[in-house]
């Protein structure tokens, strides 16, 4: 794909030549650019989630209150002043909602990136070498399907509270360690798709002529063969960003994910969850903008799946 | 075929044995076992002395490690650490765990496989029709929701509805508290409504997620199958399209629907955590998550094993069964 930056066919070049009113070729890019940009779910999840990450990163220095102030007032409903409410200790929903949002943003990209490199570097390694680099890499997946995140979890989360800091009353930053985390165990769907590809890649004519050529193993892997890998390895970037989201819920609800004083979207509902009848506001909005950000990026990711589809046929490549 | 699996088998061997190495690790890096134990109240000394060498703390770490493989091969999984009357057996406790998550997670994975596949089927077939939208639109609605919400939301509407019923003089019927211990009672009929309202709301939740990912699977996979030269063909010759979309597609675009269910229904089995946290169902993934606050290293490992070893041959199953299906894929 990559490989091919224009699109040119034999006629339309001709037609060119002959002075005919045709469109000109399009470069892959602007082809897969101009799918994406026909596929309405894809924009919307786009504006979406750029609004979004304007909420995160501006909002914070915009709004009036902190997310660290107390005795607002408890249990308000959402009004003018506090338009998501205030909780329990009478601290302003929406101030938290902003911080909280930026939290899982940022975890959900590390965690994301972390997947990606792991998944392409260890799926390239293995498609490509293949034989016992293959079978360990392999092994690597069975095993780190085999240990539970929650443990890995629960042992990290242990030895960054040293009972010093304990004693302070406080833990240090730990939004990191849980991006790390989720980064490092769900890598495993990219690694094999990667394999998947790089294993018949490696067997076309343009990478023998790579080799040929005198290409050593790594400008093949990373200049031939990944470059037409990025389509697949970008769409399940996408979607394992969504999932971390997710996943990093799912921690804080069992008490494993992001700590005091760093929070997160997962963390707000988890310590509302018993709020929901009574202060239903309380757990309704940071539910909310979690599904906004693992919606948006779905739907961001099945716009690209679409777009580079080169069956795809809706829009003219 | 049989050399292969046997094959399969052997591999795994290896890779449960590294695997209980580190999580015996793991729960190691976590600090004393007795820690908490020992703060409840004042302890003799003889009385804690005695207590480390029961669960044979007082060995090095290696030699814990090969005397629990030699126990767990031997059918001896350990008991849990805190001593006193609540010691369990890991064995009793991980086959209770993995009884109730079968029960919890078989419905419900069945259920989402059927609805899945039939929303999946007519997506494909009628491809950007009303019907297709709202499908994936929910689909992706259900995806997009941590599971927990899903539980909770959904929690938080049985009250009121419960409510109701009392308010009209019949029983609550939804209960949140798991299955009752001593097993379902009264006449057939009351046996057959406590069942439904203790089923209904666990299989719901999981129901939701599970469905949204088979119906993603069926429909990509019976739209790859539909786009197919041999479909064209079957339509040119004149074949009704019911008989084209059953006989000749849906076969086909079976496949891999299946074996994602295989792959998926065994990591499941390995505990719902977040669903039985929510409905309060002691099955194994509430059981990993205790043990692993409560540091019981004997009881996660059981838990990790009977996982591990569930998803090893619901991983196998499913590449023989894609093997079966799809005569084009051999076994090697």
């Amino acid at each position: 794909m990559a490989d091919h930056t224009t699109t040119t066919t034999a006629g339309g070049a001709s037609a060119a030549a002959a002075g005919l009113d045709i469109a000109k070729p399009r470069k892959q890019w602007q082809v897969v650019l101009r799918r994406f940009f026909r596929h309405k779910a894809a924009i919307v999840g786009m504006i979406v989630f750029g609004l979004l990450v304007l909420f995160a990163v501006l909002g914070p220095m915009l709004w009036k209150y902190d997310a660290s102030e107390l005795n607002l007032g408890r249990y308000q409903p959402p009004s003018a002043d506090h338009p998501f409410g205030t909780g329990q200790i009478g601290d302003d929903l929406f101030a938290k909602v902003l911080s909280g949002t930026g939290f899982s943003m940022q975890i959900a990209l590390v965690a994301a990136v972390i997947n990606t490199a792991v998944g392409v570097v260890l799926g390239a390694l293995a498609g490509y070498y293949r034989s016992w680099v293959d079978s360990a890499v392999s092994r690597l997946t069975d095993l780190v399907l085999v240990i539970p995140t929650f443990l890995v979890a629960a042992v990290l989360s242990r030895s960054t509270f040293s009972t010093a800091e304990l004693e302070q009353g406080g833990g240090s930053s730990n939004w990191l360690q849980v991006a790390i985390i989720l980064g490092l165990t769900n890598w495993m769907i990219t690694a094999r798709t990667v394999r998947g590809m790089v294993l018949s890649l490696r067997e076309k004519e343009f990478v023998e002529a790579a080799r040929a050529l005198g290409g050593g193993p790594g400008r093949v892997i990373f200049k031939h063969i990944l470059p037409n890998t990025m389509d697949v390895v970008i769409v399940n970037a996408t979607i394992s960003m969504a999932q971390a989201v997710l996943l990093e819920s799912a921690l804080s609800f069992v008490g494993l994910g992001v700590k005091y004083p760093d929070t997160s979207l997962g963390l707000l509902i988890s310590e509302n969850q018993n709020e929901l009848l009574v202060h239903p506001w309380l757990f309704y909005f940071p539910f909310i903008f979690i599904v906004l950000i693992s919606l948006s990026v779905n739907f961001i990711g099945d716009g690209l799946r679409d777009a580079f589809d080169p069956r795809q046929k809706r829009v003219r490549a | 075929m049989f050399r292969y699996i046997v094959r399969r088998i052997l591999i795994t061997i290896p890779l449960l044995i590294v695997g209980s190495f580190l999580v015996f690790a793991l729960v190691q890096g976590m600090g004393d076992p007795l820690g908490e134990w020992k703060l409840q109240k004042p302890r003799e000394p003889d009385e804690i002395a005695l207590a480390y060498e029961r669960i044979g703390y007082n060995d090095p770490f290696l030699e814990r490690y090969v005397n629990w493989v030699g126990g767990f091969v031997q059918g001896d999984w350990g008991t849990t650490i805190i001593p006193g009357s609540g010691v369990k057996d890991v064995q009793d406790e991980v086959f209770h765990g993995l009884w109730t998550t079968f029960r919890l997670v078989i419905g419900a994975e069945i259920l989402a496989l059927l609805i899945g596949m039939a929303v999946g089927v007519i997506g494909a077939v009628r491809q950007y029709s009303i019907f297709d939208y709202t499908a994936t639109g929910v689909a992706f609605a259900l995806f997009s929701m941590p599971v927990f919400c899903i539980g909770l939301i959904l929690k938080s509407a049985a009250i009121p509805f419960n409510n109701f019923l009392e308010s009209i003089g019949m029983d609550r019927w939804i209960t949140t508290a798991g299955p009752p211990p001593g097993g379902f009672s009264g006449s057939f009929g009351h046996q057959i409504t406590q069942y439904i309202g203790t089923f209904l709301l666990p299989t719901l939740a999981l129901l939701a997620i599970q469905f949204a990912l088979y119906s993603r699977f069926q429909r990509a996979s019976m739209l790859d199958v539909l786009g197919q030269d041999y479909v064209r063909t079957a339509q040119a010759k004149g074949l009704s399209s019911g008989r084209v979309i059953f006989r000749h597609a849906f076969r086909n675009g079976l496949i891999p629907v299946l074996t994602v269910f295989a792959v998926n229904f065994g990591s499941v089995m390995g505990g719902a955590v977040i669903t039985e946290t929510v409905f309060n169902w002691s099955g194994m993934g509430r059981l990993l998550i205790r043990s692993i606050y409560e540091k019981e290293v004997f009881m996660v490992l059981g838990v990790v094993m009977v996982t591990a070893v569930i998803v090893v041959i619901a991983n196998l199953i499913a590449d023989i069964l894609y093997a079966r299906l799809d005569p084009r894929i051999r076994l090697g």
